[in-house]
């Protein structure tokens, strides 16, 4: 999938000049390609992700761990956490979320497991920003619960005809091509499932409609629908029957992701909340003079630096090539109640100012509450952590 | 056509707080950053090779060892090769000096056509190396330029549009020449992936004084300064709560209080 080495015996470098100087160009662009549009694209409901990815394309960002010979950067998976991390840092996180969809959700299987024809016409154009994709896994009846998928790729032929619905479709209202997971055989639970691409101007597709969601609200999400959708069977990624257990490779990338992401946007609220502290005058001193609240930063702040070298531990791992799957379970299930603490602390420190659309603080405590929902919820991530430690009606 | 663009690593002033010390911004401990200024000359060197014909785009930097980090951003941004002239005889050197070093270095780098630099460095911002570059090397000088009308490197000429006060001016030239940029000339490019990775591993070398065929007494500085700044303000922001009326209420009570109205 990425240029991973398991039988290398180098250890994993996260900090060279090379990491460094990727760290600067991607903060440079967020700071004046994202920040400067966050609010319009919030009240447009979309963020405009072809010309987003187009630029992103253009710097070789997002392929930066895929293979030279699709326009990848042909580096470790280190790259790609460093170009989160930074992502993560951006005002409009519906977008970067947008975005972290196409660089580490809905491409990483088509690499890894894809025919080479399938990785000329839709991993190439992808990482050079040419093309907008979305990972099409979660339905109405099915969301943590992957295995209870009902959307449907009937054998015809040469072909698949898939009938269904999705839900929660990140990018959902603007992707020229969806990575779906549908029932290809007859058997249910985990061996009846395949990855398929769907290009979408295949007739008998439709966006049933965007939804208005509390946050994220630069992201287009969106409940697509397939009408005797018709794609040859050459579309599908990988072997027949084994959609579910790519998906669940994907999801590990997809969790480590999000992580990364929520380290850059936790720490863009410390610092919003630290500028706001010393500013802000209460009782003739600085707010940030009251013990309580500079105690209770100081603990954040420990607990995010504690989430860090938990989630670069999982990057070292996945770059060796290793299952990370217990770790980042562990980071994401973190990310997203730390997350939410961040949030609600820093809103609280900035008393009624955090409470007007005016100031970051309400649209970031709006934006990261997804971080515990998407992705793989807090729950889905403490029952996988329970499996595990032998825990549970399914701990051994 | 060989390009050579002059850039210089400066202290980001947007985090320093400033202290002087004879001629230099010291800056200690502070993040340091491509002159900001110089990014608008490296991406006019790089449109020069891509759209003029240019063959070559070598990034020569006067600075302590750290500032290979600026030139390795150079090769980031496409630049094909970099120089560092770095010596402790350049310390405290002044625009004079440093100016000295350059063409020294630019004499020794051999064939060149275009010498691009930044209008200023913001730390010393004289703006005079480039001016004295040209001098020494005995060629034009055209200083803040906007826009590239026509570059000749057969017929060896330029045209070049200047950004002054009172207007544009069109001036034309013979090659080789120095051109110092302004912000109009051109958007700077971001580095891309792939130019990170090589400038990641790029070798760049590191020309001391003695290898200019120069001396620490011909960069011996010949100026010096005081400087007075003034004093810091010690600024409160003050947010005003309550509803339109009772806030404008409030505020004309403070402003009053203030003897401001």
């Amino acid at each position: 999938m990425h240029q991973n080495n398991p039988m290398s015996t180098q250890p994993i470098t996260r900090n060279s000049p090379a990491h460094a100087m990727l760290r600067a160009a991607v903060r440079d662009f967020v700071q004046t390609e994202l920040d400067p549009h966050a609010e319009h694209w919030e009240k447009q409901g979309i963020w405009p992700a072809r010309d987003v990815l187009k630029k992103m394309g253009d710097l070789g960002f997002l392929g930066l761990s895929y293979p030279e010979a699709y326009g990848g950067g042909g580096a470790d998976y280190t790259f790609n956490a460093v170009l989160l991390e930074e992502l993560g840092h951006a005002v409009p996180m519906g977008a970067t979320l947008g975005i972290c969809v196409h660089t580490d959700m809905a491409t990483p299987a088509l690499a890894q497991h894809g025919n080479e024809d399938l990785k000329q016409r839709y991993l190439a154009p992808a990482i050079r920003g040419e093309i907008v994709s979305a990972i099409a896994v979660s339905e109405p009846d099915a969301g943590s619960d992957v295995a209870a998928i009902r959307t449907r790729a009937d054998d015809d032929g040469d072909d698949y005809v898939i009938n269904g619905s999705k839900m929660w479709i990140t990018n959902g209202a603007q992707a020229d091509y969806l990575c779906l997971l549908a029932k290809t055989g007859s058997s249910g639970g985990h061996s009846g499932s395949s990855l398929i691409v769907v290009p979408t101007n295949t007739p008998g597709f439709s966006v049933s409609r965007k939804l208005d969601k509390l946050g994220l609200r630069d992201s287009d999400t969106a409940i697509l629908s397939f009408d005797n959708v018709r794609v040859p069977k050459t579309n599908r990624i990988g072997e027949e029957g084994k959609g579910f257990q790519y998906q669940m490779q994907q999801f590990q990338r997809e969790r480590l992701a999000m992580t990364l992401m929520s380290l850059g946007s936790m720490e863009r609220c410390i610092e919003l909340t630290k500028k706001y502290l010393k500013a802000r005058k209460a009782f003739g001193k600085p707010l940030g003079h009251n013990q309580f609240i500079y105690f209770k930063l100081a603990e954040l702040i420990s607990e995010i630096e504690a989430l860090r070298y938990l989630a670069y531990e999982c990057v070292s791992q996945y770059a060796a090539g290793q299952d990370m799957t217990r770790l980042a379970s562990m980071a994401k299930l973190k990310s997203g109640l730390l997350s939410r603490q961040v949030a609600d602390m820093c809103l609280q420190f900035h008393g009624g100012m955090g409470y007007v659309e005016e100031y970051p603080i309400a649209r970031y405590f709006r934006d990261i509450r997804l971080w515990a929902i998407g992705g793989g919820a807090d729950e889905v991530m403490m029952e996988v952590i329970a499996k595990y430690e032998g825990l549970g009606p399914k701990g051994k | 056509m060989n390009i050579i663009a002059l850039i210089k690593q400066t202290p980001d002033t947007a985090k320093l707080s400033r202290t002087l010390n004879g001629l230099q911004l010291m800056a200690d401990g502070q993040p340091r950053i491509v002159n900001p200024w110089d990014e608008y000359t490296l991406e006019t060197a790089l449109r020069l090779k891509e759209k003029h014909g240019g063959k070559k785009v070598t990034a020569l930097c006067l600075g302590n060892p750290e500032s290979i980090e600026a030139l390795r951003t150079a090769i980031a941004m496409g630049a094909d090769e970099a120089i560092l002239i770095n010596d402790a005889a350049l310390a405290n050197a002044d625009s004079l000096g440093t100016a000295r070093a350059l063409a020294a270095a630019i004499k020794k780098i051999g064939a060149y056509d275009i010498i691009v630099g930044g209008r200023s460095a913001i730390d010393g911002n004289m703006g005079a190396t480039a001016v004295q570059v040209a001098t020494l090397l005995g060629v034009p000088m055209l200083s803040y330029v906007a826009a590239l009308n026509a570059v000749n490197g057969g017929a060896k000429s330029i045209s070049v549009v200047r950004a002054m006060e009172y207007g544009r001016e069109t001036v034309t030239s013979t090659l080789p020449c120095v051109m110092t940029v302004v912000k109009e000339i051109a958007e700077p490019r971001y580095p891309n992936f792939m130019g990170i990775r090589k400038a990641s591993k790029a070798v760049i070398p590191t020309w001391k004084l003695a290898d200019l065929g120069l001396s620490a007494a011909d960069v011996a500085a010949k100026v010096t300064w005081a400087v007075d700044l003034p004093p810091t303000r010690d600024t409160n922001v003050e947010m005003i709560q309550g509803s339109p009326a009772e806030q404008a209420k409030a505020l004309v009570d403070k402003l009053m209080a203030a003897k401001i109205i």
